[in-house]
């Protein structure tokens, strides 16, 4: 299919000032979009209220306003410039909160603005919880049980139908802000009050905790004639609980046999589908009991997202630049791929090596903030790093924190030195390491190696952890590997 | 235990052995799926290849009794960056280096993965040897030189069954897929030949779930065998080796052509191909793998397919006035698939059972369906119009 003739002018928005959850990777994705649709002899008007952003930069854009992104200015840009479509799905969730309130608000009926990439039912399908869990339904997936609530009495109600722990997950937020767990009555209502606040819609969805499950998720592509390609999957070394921005991720999955794989990607291409997006990237996550299988569909972001930014660097597959061409109306096949040449980008990208993000926190830089990992992302930045084993991509990302670490122990940079400990205080150590990583904390990873070190079976850490002991078992290599290399010692 | 494997080309590798402790030759292969090593192990279509998986880390989820394409593994050697015996799913029963030792399967581990896969690509398929008996490189790259070459083998005589059976079971797991169209409208369940060149378990699974009730027989069983058993149509198998070396399979193919409707799949798409007077040529490396891009020219739609083969169809050996180019692979422009324009014959190159491997293909058996129900329609037709006449 040939690129559209009849749009001339594109309206791209940006994500707008750098928050938790929202940084530099949509300015790489605006960027690459701005690129793109300009060598393709678009018009591009952009708008971004933060000019410290390469996309703001001159020469990227045809027209670039500095202005709040509000649905107040983005109507001026609106009129003065009648661009004919709006490229909503880069800049983020502020940029798809914006274009849904100028849609429902009849702003882009009035001066016939059309969307590309995301049309507005699949912007509300995958963003409105409740209509998400009906189209799940639909196609035949799972979600978490659960409901939504607008009022602390309903919330009650579905506490008590579903039991403890419960997550909770305010509408309409970026990176989960106003969300929780609760473990009892008391921390449930005064999360549930904070949610309610946290929501502009004054809704939030409390659902069964799936605390402890695996954690995946897909990146997905699809084109105007249907074609869906997976582009990388990721397994999360921290279980459900901990926010994708906040857990340790591994691309691609680790401990899924192919029939397990293929029933996610069955599902991911449902998702997308049934979701409805046209063109372009989605990021769709899953949960999985460890038990026995089952899978549970989390949520879908119907836009570029943060995991594509790590997905595109993970395979070399540019998702935001192949995603702004869909949108223009080519299809995957019609692309070239960008680091074969010779090939289509209609493939999916198969790596021999393995890709591990460790999230950075910066909890000196916000005195006050509880330092637990939960639903709600913490994180300011984060290292990828690719190794032949996962072993190596860990103590690369680890080591690239810019933390003064260098891997996963001997760098002699230890809060606890296990080696000096006597026979007694080590059980002792042993079971309050063990209490410690019960809670998700930054620091966490250090505390897996003291535990093996004071000899905590990959049971007992499992127990504590919930992280899959296929991950533990890595991490043991290395602490027994640095115990070799220490019995070398002269 | 220390372990080497040695190419015909001189390159010798230092590993170390998992599975049994052995020595092996086979055509050095790699496939690039990062998912399904269970089945790939079992696909009796790697018969006689040692085989190399690009992605470095492999045992992680174990086996199980579940994810087999055949009653045990197929593959001569196994080659991996990292091998696992420490293994994690809940489906798994044991590790993959106990269930290679117990099956006398060597693997060998710690191997640059990426060296040899560039040195394939380079050189082409190769064979080679995997060792921990004999630690001697002139040796070994000798013995390398010495084992068969893969043009002109025919290995589906040696994997085949060696009795007919029928086949009648489901993907049972919780993963199964479901049909995508109903399957049968009227209850009426189609009687389909198998001949098996070694056939994956997976197709005979799909060909299940569309309503079709299998006989499996010997590649060698004859025309006049099949044609006595009337079947409403017969399947052709993937299978290993060089398909010009099964002459006996195409001239059985020949004389069934425009007898029956006939479903081919890999092996069974070469084999039909030389049967229609076409030609089969060796690819350099081959296609094995789960994410080849293949384009349906029919309706210019866009699968992601599982492949595994070595040898492929020359297009333009195939007469254009019988034979329509149906699909395409979108990396090397090879074909995938043709139908015949007159007869109820068509093939495909990759496995559209995947396993492993995406289930973008699936409509292929509900098309072979669709073909035995047109077939049959237009059968009682002629009868009707037959007995009219009289």
């Amino acid at each position: 299919m040939p690129r559209r003739d009849d749009i001339k002018s594109i309206l791209i928005i940006g994500s707008g000032p750098i928050v938790i959850g929202q940084a530099c990777e949509f300015d790489y994705s605006g960027t690459q979009a701005c690129k793109v649709l300009r060598e393709e002899g678009y018009r591009v008007v952009l708008i971004n209220s933060n000019p410290a952003t390469i996309m703001t930069d001159p020469d990227l854009a045809d027209a670039t306003y500095i202005e709040p992104i509000t649905p107040f200015f983005v109507e001026e840009i609106i009129k003065r410039e009648k661009p004919d479509v709006i490229l909503p799905t880069m800049g983020g969730q502020t940029a798809l909160n914006v274009t849904v309130a100028l849609a429902e608000s009849g702003v882009l009926k009035k001066y016939s603005v059309g969307l590309i990439g995301a049309k507005l039912e699949a912007i509300q399908k995958a963003e409105d919880r409740e209509l998400f869990k009906a189209a799940m339904d639909r196609v035949g997936l799972h979600c978490a049980r659960g409901g939504f609530v607008n009022s602390i009495d309903d919330a009650m109600k579905v506490a008590e139908e579903i039991g403890f722990p419960i997550i909770i997950r305010p509408s309409f937020t970026l990176g989960g802000t106003g969300g929780g767990t609760a473990y009892n009555k008391d921390e449930f209502r005064e999360k549930v009050q904070h949610g309610l606040i946290s929501s502009p819609i004054h809704q939030v969805l409390v659902e069964e905790s799936v605390i402890g499950w695996k954690e995946f998720e897909l990146e997905v592509m699809r084109d105007l004639k249907d074609n869906v390609v997976i582009i990388c999957s990721i397994e999360n070394f921290d279980p459900m609980g901990v926010h994708t921005g906040d857990s340790i991720t591994v691309a691609p999955a680790q401990t899924l046999t192919d029939k397990e794989y293929q029933t996610m990607r069955d599902a991911a291409k449902k998702v997308i589908r049934e979701i409805g997006v046209d063109t372009g990237g989605s990021n769709i996550q899953f949960a999985v009991n460890p038990k026995d299988g089952r899978m549970l569909v989390i949520e879908m972001n119907p836009r570029v997202s943060r995991s594509s930014a790590l997905a595109s660097k993970a395979t070399g597959f540019p998702i935001a630049k192949i995603a702004a061409k869909l949108a223009v109306g080519y299809t995957l096949d019609e692309i070239p791929n960008d680091i074969t040449k010779l090939t289509p980008a209609s493939f999916e990208p198969t790596i021999d090596y393995c890709v591990v993000k460790i999230p950075r926190w910066d909890f000196e830089k916000f005195k006050g903030v509880e330092s637990t990992l939960g639903v709600q992302m913490k994180s300011v930045g984060e290292a990828m790093a690719i190794g032949r084993t996962f072993k190596e991509a860990f103590q690369k990302a680890l080591r690239s924190m810019e933390q003064g670490r260098f891997g996963l122990g001997a760098d002699g940079k230890d809060d606890l030195n296990v080696r000096e400990l006597s026979d007694k205080s080590r059980s002792e150590w042993k079971k309050k390491v063990l209490d410690r990583l019960k809670i998700p904390k930054p620091e966490n990873v250090f505390y897996l190696r003291y535990a093996l070190q004071l000899g905590a079976t990959l049971e007992d850490i499992h127990e504590s952890t919930r992280i899959d002991p296929w991950f533990l078992h890595n991490l043991k290599q290395i602490v027994d590997f640095e115990e070799e290399l220490y019995s070398y010692r002269v | 235990m220390k372990a080497k494997l040695a190419l015909e080309d001189g390159t010798v590798f230092t590993g170390e052995a998992f599975g049994a402790e052995t020595e092996v030759t086979g055509e050095v292969v790699f496939n690039t799926s990062m998912t399904g090593y269970q089945e790939i192990l079992t696909d009796p279509s790697y018969a006689g290849q040692i085989v190399t998986m690009t992605y470095p880390l492999i045992g992680n989820y174990g086996v199980n009794a579940e994810d087999l394409e055949s009653v045990r593994p197929q593959v001569a050697g196994f080659v991996v960056k990292e091998y696992f015996d420490f293994y994690s799913n809940f489906r798994a029963t044991g590790s993959l280096g106990d269930w290679l030792a117990q099956h006398k399967i060597m693997g060998i581990q710690g191997i640059d993965t990426r060296m040899l896969t560039k040195i394939i690509r380079t050189t082409g398929a190769m064979r080679g040897v995997i060792s921990s008996v004999d630690l001697d490189d002139e040796n070994l790259v000798a013995k390398a030189k010495k084992s068969p070459a893969m043009a002109g083998l025919d290995l589906a005589t040696t994997v085949t069954t060696t009795a007919p059976y029928t086949w009648d079971e489901l993907d049972r797991t919780p993963f199964a897929l479901p049909p995508s169209v109903k399957t049968r409208v009227n209850g009426k369940r189609w009687n389909i030949v198998v001949y098996d060149f070694g056939v994956k378990r997976n197709i005979l699974r799909r060909l299940t779930a569309y309503g079709c009730k299998l006989t499996v027989v010997p590649s060698t069983y004859s025309a006049e065998q099949i044609l006595q058993m009337n079947p409403d149509g017969i399947f052709l198998s993937n299978g290993p080796g060089d398909p010009a070396a099964v002459r006996y399979a195409i001239q059985n193919i020949k004389q069934l052509i425009g007898k029956k409707p006939i479903f081919g799949i890999c092996l069974g798409h070469q084999l039909l191909a030389l049967a229609l007077g076409g030609k089969t040529f060796k690819l350099k490396f081959g296609h094995r793998g789960a994410n080849h891009p293949v384009k349906n020219l029919l309706n210019n739609e866009i699968e992601i397919t599982s492949q595994n083969h070595g040898f492929a169809v020359d297009p333009s050996s195939l007469d254009p006035t019988k034979i329509e180019i149906t699909h395409v692979n979108l990396n090397d422009g090879t074909n995938e698939g043709f139908r015949h324009r007159e007869l109820p014959i068509f093939c495909v190159q990759y496995h559209p059972e995947a396993s492993p491997g995406p289930h973008d293909s699936d409509y292929l058996f509900a098309r072979f369906v669709d073909m035995l129900e047109r077939e049959s329609v237009g059968a009682g037709k002629d009868k009707q119009e037959e007995k009219g006449r009289k």
